[in-house]
């Protein structure tokens, strides 16, 4: 102990006395004890050796180990748990374990009523709210049979694909930091963060919005909103070509992800995998194209898809995509129809703050939306859109009262990540961290 | 035939309700989907309904799985997106649905088809005195989390799913959290004049 702290302190002037220092005297007199009565030293029971060399235990042929992969993993995108069985550095086999950020949300979704579930679902996916928001309206929306006006449906559209761009500018930020390109992380967040700003602007939250709400939106478009988007929109497409010049070509981040965590087209529909992880294995399937629900039939957009089903074809899936939204937003810039941003059926949507001074209907309205809620006939429906992840799907279930019997929604990332099992078998365990990386899973939405 | 098998069925459960049969006898429920026609005619006892625009067929539990195989073996279906369950225990007011005898839970798989484009769902009623479903997992592997799902929050049970356990609620837990009868968040509170704690 002695040997360790000679030199070291010496300047300092305060120093534990030894058998080599008799005349010890402490600068500062409060440093001492004053008595030993009372104060004991802890000794240790018994040598502690830490040594390299090979464990016992692994040495022999055949021989596998388990260790667990978080849940406080940094890489693990928060409490994913990943149990891998190895063979020296070789993963033999990974399952997933999850649980660890469930909160009860559906259960919860049962306690609230129509006009509250948005702000419940939108916490679900928190890294792309509003596709959440927008799926659980479109649900109640089919249960009401309610025809949501033009005007809606394309500010709903237009703040989709806001959100997109945002949740795949975090996952190129989260993506290079997971891989060690460690100024993407600030790249990234650099644009991601005009993104919210911009969210924050329309919405009046940078996440978690609650603005797609059953029956339009919560609010008109801020003036200068136009302005604002087309800025936004150059700002993007500039950092977007800025990542692909320092990623897409760059050898070492080919080396990393070219080839890993490949899986086939049979195998992501087997194991019920959407968006960019079907897209990367050669199978253009996308929602908004072959489905087209708001108006992504009157856009113009591609489906980006690429054929090795690898790490690296998710990352430039992503990338290429965010131009995509970009496009989109820009066409909503242009033809975004003028109109109501809400039905305006008092018995679904509030009145206008103005109204409520004047009319003594429009506060009879306004008091029952906002304690009770609007009733739904008993019925069942599944709706489904295309989220940054893929299929956020909502099965909502009514029994005629002003709260639903079951709200349950599918989350994309929750069934994409049996689709990782096949990714890391077979392979090391560093590309186990690009393969959780490549799968972007949001464990809000995982656990929910 | 299948309208001939729900009477039948209605017959079996001394449901004699006379405005029930007579308005099973004059609105026999026609498949206007081909997926579900096809369906109707490989199981009979299926009920086909519209809801909302998407096509929904009631399926008999003893041939959940048949159901797998038979949508993605000769029907195209694709992909099982998503497995989840009702519980019907406390509705207000529940759907009706001619023809389906209703239970407490209900099982709800959905299917899509890439090549046809097109999706259907299914459902099956399961009685809370015995409440285990075939699993889907042979047909369709990826059912596998939506079942564990269904078995950690409800209850029931998959017979032949490869890792029937609990995913989201811990290991240990006791109780299924949806299920409506199940208060795990309630926090037991006597009062003076009360029987018995809560």
């Amino acid at each position: 102990m002695s040997d360790t702290r000679d030199g070291t302190r010496d300047d300092s002037g305060v120093r534990p006395p030894d058998e080599h220092d008799e005349e010890f005297v402490p600068a500062d007199p409060r440093l001492t004890r004053q008595t030993d009565e009372g104060a004991q030293e802890l000794q240790p029971e018994r040598e502690l050796v830490v040594t390299g060399g090979p464990w016992p235990e692994v040495e022999g042929e055949g021989d596998t180990m388990i260790i667990n992969m978080g849940p406080q993993h940094p890489s693990t995108h928060g409490v994913l748990r990943v149990m891998l069985e190895l063979d020296a550095e070789t993963v033999i086999r990974a399952k997933p374990v999850i649980g660890y950020l469930h909160t009860g949300m559906e259960k919860t979704g049962e306690e609230l009523t129509y006009v509250q579930g948005a702000t419940n679902v939108t916490r679900m996916d928190y890294a792309s709210p509003l596709s959440n928001e927008l799926v659980f309206s479109m649900a109640v929306e089919q249960l009401l049979d309610v025809e949501v006006p033009p005007r809606a449906t394309w500010i709903r559209m237009y703040l989709n694909e806001l959100n997109r761009m945002a949740s795949h500018l975090l996952f190129q930020a989260t993506n290079g930091l997971d891989m060690g390109a460690l100024s993407m992380i600030v790249y990234g967040w650099r644009e991601r963060e005009e993104t919210l700003r911009l969210l924050e602007k329309i919405t009046g939250l940078r996440m978690n919005n609650n603005y797609i709400r059953p029956g339009g939106v919560a609010a008109e478009l801020p003036d200068d909103w136009q302005e604002d988007t087309l800025a936004l929109c150059e700002t993007v497409e500039k950092g977007v070509s800025e990542y692909g010049e320092l990623l897409t070509g760059n050898p070492i981040w080919q080396e990393r992800l070219v080839g890993v965590g490949a899986i086939t087209t049979e195998q992501a529909l087997a194991l019920s995998a959407t968006g960019p992880i079907l897209r990367s294995t050669g199978f253009p399937w996308d929602l908004r194209k072959s489905q087209p629900y708001l108006a992504y039939d009157e856009v113009d957009f591609d489906v980006i898809y690429t054929r090795n089903g690898d790490c690296y074809d998710r990352y430039r899936i992503r990338l290429q995509e965010i131009l995509e939204s970009v496009k989109i937003v820009r066409q909503c810039i242009e033809k975004m129809p003028p109109g109501d941003y809400r039905v305006q059926d008092r018995k679904v949507t509030p009145p206008p703050r103005a109204r409520i001074d004047e009319s003594m209907e429009a506060l009879i309205h306004h008091f029952k939306l906002f304690t009770e809620g609007f009733k739904v006939p008993p019925g069942e429906t599944y709706a489904a859109v295309e989220s940054p992840r893929g299929e956020v799907g909502c099965y909502l279930v009514a029994d005629g009262t002003g709260k639903p019997c079951r709200l349950h929604i599918r989350g994309p990332s929750f069934y994409n990540l049996q689709s990782m099992t096949p990714m890391m078998e077979d392979r090391l365990i560093a590309d186990a961290v690009a393969v959780i990386s490549s799968v972007d899973p949001i464990m809000g939405e995982v656990d929910r | 035939m299948p309208d001939d098998d729900a009477r039948e069925d209605a017959h079996k459960n001394g449901d004699t309700r006379v405005e029930e049969e007579e308005e099973k006898e004059t609105a026999p429920p026609p498949p206007d989907d081909e997926v579900a026609a096809a369906v109707v005619e490989r199981f009979p006892r299926t009920v086909f309904r519209r809801s909302h625009g998407q096509p929904v067929v009631y399926v008999d539990r003893a041939v959940w799985a048949e159901l797998g195989g038979f949508l993605r073996g000769e029907q195209q279906f694709t992909q099982c997106l998503d497995v989840t369950a009702v519980d019907h225990l406390v509705d207000a007011e529940r759907l009706f649905v001619p023809g389906v005898r209703s239970e407490r839970f209900e099982v709800v798989a959905s299917f899509l088809s890439h090549p046809r484009n097109r999706r259907i769902r299914a459902i099956c009623e399961v009685p809370a005195g015995d409440a285990a479903v075939p699993s889907l997992t042979d047909a369709y592997p990826g059912a596998n989390f939506g079942e564990r799902e269904v078995y950690d929050l409800f209850g029931i049970a998959f017979t032949g799913h490869p890792d029937l356990t609990r995913i989201l609620m811990p290991d240990d837990w006791v109780g299924y959290p949806l299920r409506k009868d199940d208060a795990p968040a309630r926090v037991p509170v006597t009062f003076k004049e009360d029987p018995r704690p809560r």
